[in-house]
């Protein structure tokens, strides 16, 4: 038998960990990357990452709470042991990163600092500088670097993945890819593959993800029968900086330090924005949240924006959606004091000085919380089997899926420092898991008998690429196609849904695959063709958009970050204590009903044209009951109190043990 | 915004082009419809849009490289109006007030062009394995915390370990010589990779992978085998290929004090020189 190889695609964090933990484990690794992976999409993290630590312990925090808010952030859509595991992880995954140089910054004393972030009461974020995502990535990268100046690792960087290779028992035997330079397409042997690959912000034309976020990787495993879960789930940051070619994170902490946020009254006012008298200036979150103003909480302030863009016409611009974020009334020394590093990035990317003129700001796409369906197996405390070889593994055995490419954490929505943690925990978690699974493998993908089958999948491959090379000219234009599809996508699918817009979506969307389907290229070369390589994730991401577009028009509830006017509940306006008690048992009996039809992941399957189809699957929610999410409703305390007392008197009727 | 750039109606957009190694280059013009806060990026993807010169004529779209879009991969490096710099973060307002009207993109002259504005920086993550940058840890279990580190130790290492590998430093030194092993016809990836890495065994480190070296010097455990990254540092295409003429420093997006990683590790080398004469 052949040595065994398992074959790493994605270099971002979880593939960086995934293959460093593969190399200790003498299991010999080819990494394969579409990037050089020192530049993967990863290196954009600024905040931080999260887990619990001494000193927070010490303030009542534990593991426990961490997942707790974890789940809770979001809204309980996620099988519940893998995050259980995860946060019981972190701190040593911290410790982990700590020991191979990450630059945390320091107290006085010399310990890593924390910061707090969204969702959480405790300062449980670990950071370096703003850039935490970057340093991270780097740590890893170098450790990778290190194990391939010792043998362990092959790197195969500009290298794109063009699906798995399965062979007649459905098992995952190796990929194949195509090199981005010489255009050679190679078969890769591999006893396992496992998808690294990140999430998939390029459905939406522009977002804050890289440009390697094409979902690519995971469209094309999908279309060799892997299942997609939970597409619908993106999570929609409310202030990022629109630009012709990406939308860049623009920090809450704008707002935090009385930053305010208005349109003209005017639809696209002609005039500079300090020459609007205050009286034509709308300030709709102070205007509409009396309360909270400006600090509403940021899903609201996210669909507010949206709304007054996309629906009322306010947009401050005709042909780009934004709102103005206006700092100009601070004095100038308080802003560089305290917000100088997001501004430098303004100026840097806008040419514009924020102090002087009032930013242009719009939400956007920023984390697939979906993605490839993956397995777990757990354990009678709750966690994980830590080397059972089904966590992570997809519906398609040997084909393992981690990262943001994967869709076990973050449930409806994702919170803020988590993914960071996710990546490097699913990298490292898989190794030994994997390990278990190619000692119980007979063979190796690298044996003789393999040998028909990759070349098979090879000239298969070769012959679509052929194929796409000799398209007749005068066909569509791949970039022009790619634009409208970020268009429809953006508009139906992102912050505010409506089962009209999503069905017209769905609609034109496959309008748009039909047209896709008869590109032209303008290059036709075999030597760095990227027309070639970008018309091919284009095709690619349909499948992946169609499951997004039909999750979301089936779901019929909101939940995390997926919200659909319609079925919204509101919360509770009476003033009169038994109306409100009333009101409070209704709201918490439609709960319940939304609850049993829609706390479930949206499962979905696709056709050899790569149309999905949906099934959904029981969420593991064993350890903590679902509760509802009520932060920032109206009435909140009162439908809690009658939720406390349902749960109480529903876990007394149960008898002990029948739990379990 | 000068009020000119906000009147025109188009501005034209000259690139070095190359359809593979060892090919000749030429130039090419294309028009681009004028529109507030562009950045180089965009523009190169409405040439991928259009493929089509400013004399109307075909044209294949232009490769280049990128990733982030906010100077951060260090994907995007080529020579603009004549500096070196990441296009993600190059203004076109901004370009077109030092230079007005046109815009002029080159590829890196220091690397292998392997298309267009897209070359081959293979040779600094190479660099990278050579001055062994990295901390080598036992293992990945868990075994508590790394070492404690003062404010002023991380203060330290932080800039340097912002360093995304982009080249600028490398491109703009004048003891940094291209050095390409022309593919051959036929050759496999991995053979004219063997002869690229074999060619630039002796040259030049550059700025960046000696700062490299530095910071990992700095850390406590990585400081562990600081003789083995000393030992690159003064062989051949080690320091003291250097000739402080401080380009590096001027150059590089991301601030990193380089002259002072260079400084410090000429210092290092000089103690480790005379401390192997003595081991001797
Ligand atoms: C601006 C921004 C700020 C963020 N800040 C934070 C933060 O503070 N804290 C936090 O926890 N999270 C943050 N996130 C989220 C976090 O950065 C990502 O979720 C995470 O980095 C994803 O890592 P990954 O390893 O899964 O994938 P990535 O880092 O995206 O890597 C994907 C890899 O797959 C490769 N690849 C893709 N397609 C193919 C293909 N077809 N063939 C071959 N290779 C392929 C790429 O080359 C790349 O190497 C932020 C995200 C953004 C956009
Ligand atoms: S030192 Fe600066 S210029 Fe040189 S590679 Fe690093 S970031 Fe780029
Ligand atoms: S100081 Fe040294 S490394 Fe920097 S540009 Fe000059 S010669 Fe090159
Ligand atoms: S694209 Fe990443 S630095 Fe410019």
């Amino acid at each position: 038998m052949a040595k065994q190889r398992v074959l790493v695609v994605g270099g971002g964090l979880a593939g960086l960990a995934a293959a460093m933990k593969l190399a200790e484990l003498d299991i010999a690794v080819d990494l394969l990357s579409l990037v050089p992976v020192k530049r993967s999409h990863s290196a954009c993290a600024q905040g931080g990452i999260n887990s619990v630590n001494d000193t927070t312990r010490q303030l009542g925090d534990s593991e426990y709470l961490h997942f707790d808010d974890t789940v809770y952030g979001g809204d309980f859509l996620q099988h519940q042991p893998p995050v259980k595991e995860m946060a019981d992880w972190a701190p040593r995954i911290i410790d982990l990163m700590d020991r191979l140089g990450v630059p945390f910054n320091r107290t006085v004393e010399g310990y890593r600092d924390q910061r707090r972030f969204g969702g959480t009461l405790f300062k449980r974020t670990a950071f370096a500088g703003a850039t935490t995502g970057q340093q991270l990535l780097y740590a890893l990268d170098e450790q990778v670097r290190r194990c391939h100046a010792e043998g362990k690792v092959e790197i195969y960087e500009g290298w794109d993945y063009l699906g798995p290779i399965v062979d007649d028992e459905g098992r995952c035997r190796g990929a194949t890819a195509q090199n981005l330079v010489t255009m050679e397409i190679r078969a890769f042997p591999a006893d396992s593959v496992v998808l690294a690959t990140g999430g998939c912000g390029l459905l939406f034309g522009r977002s804050t993800m890289s440009m390697a976020c094409t979902g690519s990787a995971a469209s094309r495993s999908v279309q060799y029968g892997a299942k997609y879960a939970n597409g619908e789930f993106i999570q929609v940051h409310p202030t990022a900086i629109p630009g012709a070619d990406k939308l860049r994170l623009m920090s809450e902490s704008a707002r935090g330090e009385g930053g305010r946020v208005w349109v003209p009254r005017t639809p696209q006012d002609s005039r500079l924005p300090r020459d609007i008298p205050e009286e034509e200036r709308y300030y709709f979150l102070e205007e509409r949240y009396p309360k909270y103003g400006n600090l509403v909480p940021r899903d609201i302030a996210t669909r507010e924006i949206f709304n007054v863009c996309v629906n009322e016409g306010l947009s401050v611009e005709g042909d780009k959606q934004c709102v103005y974020l206006d700092l100009t009334h601070i004095p100038r020394e308080e802003l560089d004091r305290k917000l100088g590093g997001i501004l430098h990035i303004y100026e840097k990317f806008q040419g514009v000085d924020p102090r002087d003129q009032p930013m242009k700001i719009f939400p956007a796409v920023h984390y697939s919380m979906g993605g490839l369906w993956a397995d777990y197996e757990r354990t009678a405390a709750g966690g994980l089997n830590p080397t059972s070889p089904r966590n992570h593994v997809t519906n398609i055995p040997g084909l393992y899926a981690i990262g943001e490419c994967d869709y076990q954490y973050h449930g409806g929505n994702r919170l803020g420092a988590n993914s960071l943690l996710s990546c490097i925990f699913t990298g490292l978690f898989v190794g030994p898991c994997i390990a278990t699974d190619l000692a119980s493998l007979g063979a190796s993908a690298g044996d003789e008998q393999f040998d028909l089958l990759m070349r098979a999948e090879r000239s298969k491959k070769e012959m679509e690429h052929k194929q796409l090379l000799d398209r007749p000219a005068g066909g569509e234009n791949p970039y022009v196609i790619h634009q409208e599809l970020g268009q429809e996508m953006t508009k139906a699918a992102t912050v505010v849904r409506r089962n009209d817009q999503l069905q017209s979506a769905v609609d034109k969307i496959y309008e748009l695959h039909e047209r896709a389907r008869n590109c032209s290229l303008s290059d036709t070369g075999t030597w760095t063709n990227q027309n070639v390589m970008f018309t091919k994730s284009l095709l690619d991401m349909f499948p992946l958009a169609k499951a997004l577009l039909q999750g979301a028009l089936a779901r019929d509830e909101c939940r995390g970050a997926h919200y659909k006017p319609e079925f919204d509940m509101p919360g509770i306006e009476s003033e009169d204590p038994a109306e409100r008690r009333q009101q409070a048992e209704a709201w918490c009996d439609k709960f319940d009903a939304k609850n049993k039809k829609w706390l479930k992941s949206t499962i979905a399957t696709f056709d050899s044209k790569g149309d999905p189809t949906l099934s959904y699957e029981d969420v593991d929610t064993s350890l903590i009951p679902p509760r509802p999410r009520l932060y920032g409703i109206v009435g909140g305390d009162i439908i809690e109190q009658v939720w406390k007392e349902r749960q109480q008197k529903a876990s007394q009727a149960e008898p002990a043990g029948a739990s379990s | 915004m000068t009020a000119s750039a906000t009147q025109r109606q188009s501005f034209d957009v000259r690139i070095l082009r190359q359809a593979g190694p060892g090919q000749q280059s030429y130039w090419e013009t294309f028009r681009i419809p004028y529109e507030p806060n562009l950045n180089v990026i965009s523009v190169l993807q409405k040439i991928a849009t259009m493929a089509r010169t400013a004399e109307g004529k075909e044209t294949t779209p232009v490769a280049w490289d990128c990733n982030c879009l906010e100077e951060v991969c260090g994907a995007c490096t080529m020579v603009i109006n004549g500096r070196v710099r990441q296009s993600c973060s190059a203004l076109v307002d901004r370009l077109l007030e030092e230079h007005d009207g046109e815009i002029e993109l080159q590829p890196m002259t220091k690397f292998p062009v392997v298309r267009d504005l897209m070359v081959d920086r293979g040779r600094m993550f190479r660099a990278l394995e050579r001055v062994k940058a990295w901390v080598p840890v036992d293992d990945y279990y868990d075994r508590g915390a790394g070492p404690k580190e003062s404010q002023e130790s991380q203060e330290q290492r932080y800039p340097l370990s912002e360093c995304m590998t982009c080249g600028c430093c490398v491109e703009a030194c004048p003891q940094y010589l291209k050095v390409e092993a022309t593919r051959r016809p036929n050759e496999s990836i991995e053979e004219h990779e063997a002869r690229q890495t074999e060619a630039e065994q002796g040259k030049f480190l550059g700025a960046a992978p000696i700062s490299q070296a530095i910071l990992f010097n700095d850390h406590t455990t990585g400081g562990m085998i600081s003789d083995q990254r000393l030992e690159a540092l003064t062989s051949a295409g080690g320091i003291q290929v250097c000739g402080n003429s401080q380009n590096c420093v001027s150059v590089c997006p991301k601030e990193i004090p380089l002259t002072t990683s260079i400084a410090r590790a000429g210092r290092q080398a000089t103690w480790y020189s005379f401390k192997t004469i003595f081991d001797r």
